[in-house]
């Protein structure tokens, strides 16, 4: 079986200006740092955000926001990072704000080969703008389009070397979801383990889903 | 007392036994402080916990469990976690008993604006949009007024929606009203309050409830 663990200094050729990139993580919980570094280090302009929020100052998200290299960002929260809101009025960075929710499940249809969703979050709102409406057994719903990316950036507890991951706590989040939804899929994880070492019960995400483990330091 | 201490312990009330029940950031997670004795509910953290306890100290911290605001919390010994399609499949399913949260408006049909103040202030909806349109039951816990005594509880909202009619009860340190297919209906009023102070910080119509209670304490001053 090929091994998949490459270097951060490998990994920085995965990125290149203009990309569409997912980032996992909710309030920098579940992000990759890492990767994060790489982004930053191989300084890609113009490229796109799908992610839950951008984080707080700092952290996660908030560095490459700080680096006023991102052309737009696809999220649903952004009001713990000041940056984002100041960029955005200054009308250096488009926002698309999309509920939580959405989000989520327009990144599950990205990944699990579905034309869209539909849903009644939104209906009534600006969200609904410019979206179709569909009646089904008497209710309105807004049908939400997939989304894909180009890259996704996975951050694990713990990664086997065939790739398979699982996510402690709460830093599951949008992790297992944008792994099935980006043509390449980088993971970076606090623990890198032997094949066999994790429970395949606890297992989040398959390793068929993982190109690349990325290890080591910025 | 602090007029969000009495919103907060006013809407303690609102929860059952047993309730799973989503609390937004600010006044609503101060609810969890003052529920009452005996009662036992079930919180559930969009960012995928469903039985949070509450916010961790030093001892207790790990860095893999955090709220909705990136804060480290506990969680009881029947929580579980899950991925955000799962979370939000909980909230839009209709699995949630209750959600409670902040706005910046409500207005008489029961819509409420939270999520953004054009030009001014931009957060985002996070996930208020689905929550709303989700959970059972729609409690809007918030101070009555804005800075100055300007209303918030309107005839219609201004501000762009999070919700279009999915109110059912607002909460205030003021008053307590229902949201009805006839109106907003002052259930309660606050100890000692004369109806004249909450029309005149109220802009939307409302009636009372022929048998209207008090609640809480006469405030000061």
């Amino acid at each position: 079986m090929q091994i998949k663990i490459i270097s951060y200094q490998e990994a920085l050729r995965h990125f290149c200006d203009g990309m569409t990139l997912m980032i996992a993580g909710f309030m920098a919980n579940g992000s990759s740092e890492l990767l994060i570094d790489a982004i930053l280090e191989k300084g890609i302009c113009d490229y796109t955000i799908i992610c839950n929020d951008t984080a707080m100052p700092g952290f996660g998200i908030s560095r490459l926001i700080d680096s006023k290299r991102v052309k737009k960002i696809i999220t649903s929260h952004i009001g713990m990072n000041p940056e984002t809101g100041r960029q955005m009025s200054a009308g250096e960075l488009e926002v698309e704000l999309v509920p939580q929710g959405t989000l989520a499940e327009r990144i599950r249809c990205g990944g699990h080969g579905l034309g869209g969703v539909l849903t009644p979050t939104g209906l009534g709102t600006h969200v609904a703008e410019g979206k179709r409406i569909l009646e089904v057994e008497g209710k309105e719903y807004l049908l939400e389009t997939p989304l894909r990316a180009d890259v996704a950036i996975l951050h694990g507890t713990r990664i086997d070397s065939f790739g398979n991951v699982y996510y402690a706590g709460t830093t599951r989040n949008f992790n297992p979801l944008m792994a099935m939804a980006a043509d390449l899929v980088l993971a970076t994880a606090e623990e890198v383990v032997e094949i066999g070492t994790l429970e395949p019960e606890c297992i989040m995400t398959s390793g068929i889903f993982v190109d690349y483990i990325v290890k080591g330091d910025s | 007392m602090d007029p969000k201490e009495i919103i907060a312990r006013r809407a303690a009330e609102e929860l059952s036994d047993g309730n799973v029940v989503n609390l937004g950031i600010g006044v609503p997670t101060m609810v969890a402080n003052y529920i009452p004795s005996g009662i036992h509910i079930i919180l559930q953290s969009e960012n995928g916990i469903m039985g949070m306890d509450k916010m961790a100290d030093e001892s207790h911290r790990d860095p893999h469990i955090v709220n909705a605001g990136g804060t480290n919390v506990t969680v009881k010994n029947y929580a579980c976690y899950f991925d955000s399609a799962t979370s939000f499949g909980i909230i839009r399913g209709g699995h949630l008993d209750q959600t409670m949260l902040g706005a910046l408006e409500v207005d008489e049909e029961g819509s409420l604006a939270s999520h953004i103040i054009p030009k001014k202030m931009i957060p985002g909806m996070g996930g208020a949009m689905d929550l709303v349109v989700g959970a059972k039951r729609v409690v809007v816990v918030m101070t009555h007024t804005a800075k100055g005594d300007a209303p918030k509880i309107l005839k219609r909202c201004r501000l762009p929606l999070t919700a279009y009619r999915k109110v059912d009860r607002i909460i205030t340190e003021l008053a307590v009203f229902d949201v009805t297919p006839g109106g907003l209906l002052l259930k309660e009023k606050r100890k000692g309050l004369q109806l004249e102070e909450i029309r005149n910080k109220t802009e939307a119509n409302f009636t009372v409830a022929v048998d209207l209670k008090e609640f809480g304490e006469v405030q000061e001053g």
